[in-house]
């Protein structure tokens, strides 16, 4: 019997960039198949592929599923060959009942009239499949996030799935949720559907999956049989192991007094008042360093630097900041800003930039007494301060009165680090400072970093990719679901020590 | 010959003013609209009486297009303007006639009646997230209902001749009649007011004087600004017309007090809009609130702020809405709102926030009240007043928009 999906020598470009470099994946029938790699291996880029959400002459390759070559145009026409798939952010509507939601798109009716009796009595059969003991009519923004999971797992039964693919299905989940749909997941394998799992997490790798396929860089590394034995050493290896040469700047390194310490600092959700979203945690950084944090999308790295930045995310926000020993108050923006803290933040598009305004208004908007005198805007020094920035900062763009919108992102990425050095910040947060950014930009922007640190500003720079934090800092904390769980020197940092720390079973955390 | 120099200089200026349409595209949209209402008046539109008039009857809404403006930059609405004008002019009524309160209290006490109602709706706005459209729809609700109560359905007045002075007076002449009236006589008029040219001429050097010296800075950073020959058409032309105005206004009885105090309050929006730092982060603050409240702008107390102004702004329209009519009336002020928010968009703000500018109010409101004047003057029916004006709110913003997207 054939595999059920072949994949061959998929290759998909996007402008500038190639995410897929002639990447196979072979998943047999009944299987349950996991797919692992750095954010950003292309694993999702892959999914998308396969569902059509890139639609077929899109990308280089071919796709047989079920014997034949399939060419998919959209995500209707692989969902009505039974391939599924549920993302990370679940595509539920909150506002709508289980069955509502359930049937969504496919509702059970005649001459468009729903038959709510047929509805209900399908929900239910579905719901029983996935053990989910609540009632078809219930809001699914009631339930809790692990439940709403179920609902789509239900969401994809109704539609006679054959190929169900999971892009990190527990990585919001609580440990007793996670356990559940694991067990879920090998139910239906019993009942013969065959399942792709995207996941970090590599001791539930080892629990479920019968084959693993490790991506890297857009690219195959290595499919492993489980049942020869699977072990978590060999999958971090072939997910982070690739070279790294010349690729930062070199860096004296002279860290000095500690200037900005946080001690148990603890941050809850704004909206899932349950959820303790950081975890005490705590860490110091000293004039002229660099301070990774690493971790992956979701470990809560941006929810700390934002709730450190003026209690910009979260509630509860318990803890205590010291700039130079002494307590300083950061609970709002302006009151962090004075208190010498600056956050350059992951997201320049939606939370770092007014994209419609020039490159000048953008530089200036932290600082603006700095280039007004009484409340009155000096334009001619507006001018002359970003000009300053843009020359020193290699800012390719023909004028300071051009949109920012225009630029591309390293440049864009540029507006902000000069924003933020206008207000002559001691402590500079950079959350992900090159991510959407090439390659050429990316040593610029290191280069920046490293400037920064020489003038002895204190920096802590966020992460998802290990190489630039090791190629850049002094010190990595690793964080896994809120909490530090590691510290390591550059000197004993490796890409593989991250990576165990992050993948390691997670504490008991059964207070929380 | 000279062409070979020329042609690339024609595509410069091409790409110029095909990105700065929409500035230059709203000054000759007015005039043209005036031209166009002088020559089928057969010129009474022009005439000094009417063009009074015309700042008369538009003033209040013109100061309202002023907060409302910065409103609708940091990315709101209030739709309850036009009901607030109405019970403040029905508060000042009560105050003065009813009760015998001294003008200057009444006007005072107004203005913080202004100033509170738009408290209590950007209260709701700013810090506890409700929508504005539905905040103010609610206040326009409330207040229209709150003025009818106040004046128990009956029109209260008439005013103090001190009170109406606030609207239909005229600032009186430095020069004695007999220096007047030879000098006016050069001109073939009865009368000249020199006090109002003079303002005129010097306000008409001060444009010129101000916009050379941004050229020259600008010039001096190595700015790329407006091409020159644009510059000087665009002066010719504002200056032109406003030596036209003044001195239509100088024949007939000199400045308006409405119109002073329209100038003052429009320069000092300007530039409190376009130079300080409080402008500047509204205009963060509409264009990206999240990122400029991560770059430190108090987004919640500005947008506070800017309904605060607006309740100012209103009750200051109302004091003269009912000092014009010598009279407040329960029906004052109604649906005014929507002229005020056509003016703002046919001046080019944007209904997302974080663009538009206060002379682009400005100009909108006139050209909703040229044509206003212009279509009662030709004895059009309000019916099709409605539509029209309507259809040329329509049409400013689709322009707006297909320029944005040809500019891509």
């Amino acid at each position: 019997m054939t595999a059920l999906l072949e994949m061959r020598d998929i290759t998909k470009e996007f402008p500038g960039v190639k995410a897929l470099d002639r990447v196979n994946l072979v998943v047999e029938r009944g299987e349950i198949h996991a797919i692992c790699g750095e954010n950003g291996a292309g694993k999702s880029t892959l999914m998308k592929v396969l569902s059509g959400v890139y639609p077929a002459g899109s990308y280089k390759g071919e796709i047989h599923y079920d014997g034949a070559l399939a060419e998919f145009r959209n995500l209707s026409e692989s969902e009505a060959r039974g391939v599924v798939i549920i993302h990370q952010e679940l595509a539920l509507i909150p506002q709508l009942s289980i069955a509502e939601n359930i049937f969504l798109g496919n509702e059970r009716a005649a001459r468009g009239v729903i038959d709510w009796n047929e509805t209900w009595r399908r929900t239910e059969e579905l719901l029983a499949k996935v053990g989910l003991r609540d009632a078809p009519g219930v809001l699914v923004g009631t339930l809790g996030v692990g439940k709403q999971q179920l609902v789509e797992i239900a969401k994809a039964l109704s539609k006679d799935v054959r190929l169900l693919i999971l892009d990190e299905p527990t990585a919001a989940l609580q440990e007793t949720d996670s356990r559940k749909l694991l067990d879920l997941m090998l139910e239906l394998k019993a009942q013969g559907v065959t399942c792709i799992i995207i996941s970090h997490k590599l001791n539930e790798v080892r629990q479920i999956a019968d084959t693993v396929t490790v991506i890297r860089d857009g690219a195959t590394v290595s499919r492993i049989d489980a049942r020869e034995g699977l072990s978590e050493d060999r999958i971090v290896r072939d997910m982070v192991g690739r070279d790294m040469s010349h690729r930062y700047p070199a860096r004296v390194s002279d860290p000095g007094e500690k200037i900005f310490e946080v001690e148990g600092w603890s941050v809850w959700h704004p909206e899932q008042a349950e959820r303790r979203v950081i975890r005490d945690v705590s860490f110091h950084v000293r004039a002229g360093e660099v301070l990774g944090i690493a971790g992956l999308m979701g470990s809560g790295r941006t929810e700390l630097a934002m709730s450190l930045f003026g209690r910009s995310w979260g509630r509860n926000v318990s803890g205590e900041a010291r700039m130079r020993g002494r307590p300083v108050d950061l609970s709002s923006a302006p009151k962090a800003i004075a208190a010498g803290l600056a956050y350059v933040t992951e997201d320049r598009k939606h939370l770092g930039l007014i994209l419609d305004e020039s490159l000048r208004f953008n530089t200036t908007l932290a600082n603006l007494p700095g280039v007004s005198r009484g409340g009155v805007l000096n334009e001619a020094e507006e001018t002359r301060v970003s000009e300053g920035y843009r020359k020193a900062m290699a800012t390719r763009t023909p004028s300071v009165l051009q949109k920012v919108g225009n630029l591309s992102g390293g440049n864009q990425q540029k507006v902000v680090l000069a924003r933020w050095l206008f207000t002559d910040p001691e402590v500079l947060i950079l959350d992900e400072p090159t991510r959407g950014v090439d390659v050429g930009a990316k040593y610029e922007i290191y280069t920046i970093i490293n400037q920064l640190a020489a003038q002895g500003r204190a920096v802590v720079m966020i992460s998802s990719e290990m190489p630039e934090l090791l190629g850049m800092c002094d010190r990595i904390h690793v964080m896994n679901e809120g909490a530090f769980v590691g510290e390591l020197t550059a000197a004993e940092a490796s890409q593989e020590r991250i990576m165990s720390l992050i993948v390691a079973q997670p504490r008991e955390q059964g207070a929380a | 010959m000279a062409v070979a120099e020329t042609a690339p200089k024609a595509g410069e200026l091409r790409a110029y003013l095909k990105t700065h349409m929409r500035e230059y595209g709203l000054l000759f949209a007015l005039i043209a609209i005036m031209a166009f209402f002088q020559i089928v008046t057969s010129g009474t539109l022009m005439r000094p009486v009417n063009i009074t008039n015309l700042f008369l009857q538009n003033s209040y809404i013109i100061i309202m297009a002023l907060g409302m403006l910065i409103v609708i930059v940091s990315g709101n609405i209030d739709l309850s303007v036009g009901s607030v004008m109405g019970f403040v002019g029905a508060f000042a009524a009560v105050m003065i006639v009813k009760m015998g309160a001294p003008i200057w209290l009444t006007i005072l006490a107004s203005l913080l009646m202004g100033a509170a109602i738009g408290a209590a709706q950007g209260y709701w706005v700013a810090y506890w997230k409700i929508p504005s459209f539905i905040v103010t729809l609610a206040g326009m609700l409330v207040f229209r209902g709150a003025s009818l109560w106040l004046l128990e359905g009956q029109s209260v007045g008439p005013f103090p001749p001190e009170f109406q002075r606030l609207s239909t007076g005229f600032v009186p002449d430095l020069f004695p009649r007999s220096v007047t009236e030879p000098i006016g006589a050069l001109f073939g008029q009865r009368n000249l007011n020199l006090l109002c040219m003079g303002v005129g001429v010097l306000a008409s050097a001060a444009i010129l004087w101000s916009g050379l010296r941004r050229r020259a800075r600008d010039a001096a950073y190595g700015v790329a600004g407006e091409p020159a020959r644009f510059f000087w058409l665009r002066n010719v032309v504002a200056i032109g017309a406003l030596l036209f105005l003044t001195f239509k206004l100088a024949t007939f009885r000199g400045f308006p007090n409405v119109l002073v105090s329209m100038a003052l309050l429009t320069l000092l929006y300007a530039f409190v809009t376009q130079n300080t730092v409080i402008g500047r982060r509204i205009y963060a603050l509409g264009g990206n609130e999240k990122a400029a409240k991560l770059s430190g702008v108090r987004t919640e107390r500005l947008t506070f702020l800017a309904f605060v102004n607006m309740g100012v702004l209103a009750a200051l329209a109302g004091l003269i809405f009912a000092a014009r009519l010598n009279t407040a009336t329960p029906k004052a002020g109604f649906g005014i709102e929507l002229d005020v928010i056509a003016a703002v968009f046919i001046g080019g703000a944007a209904m997302a926030g974080g663009a538009g500018k206060v002379v682009g109010a400005v100009i909108g409101a006139f050209i909703m009240g040229v044509m206003n004047n212009g279509m009662s003057i030709m004895g059009i029916g309000i019916d099709y007043q409605q539509v029209i004006k309507g259809l040329v709110l329509l049409a400013a913003v689709i322009f707006d928009v297909y320029n944005k997207r040809r500019q891509g």
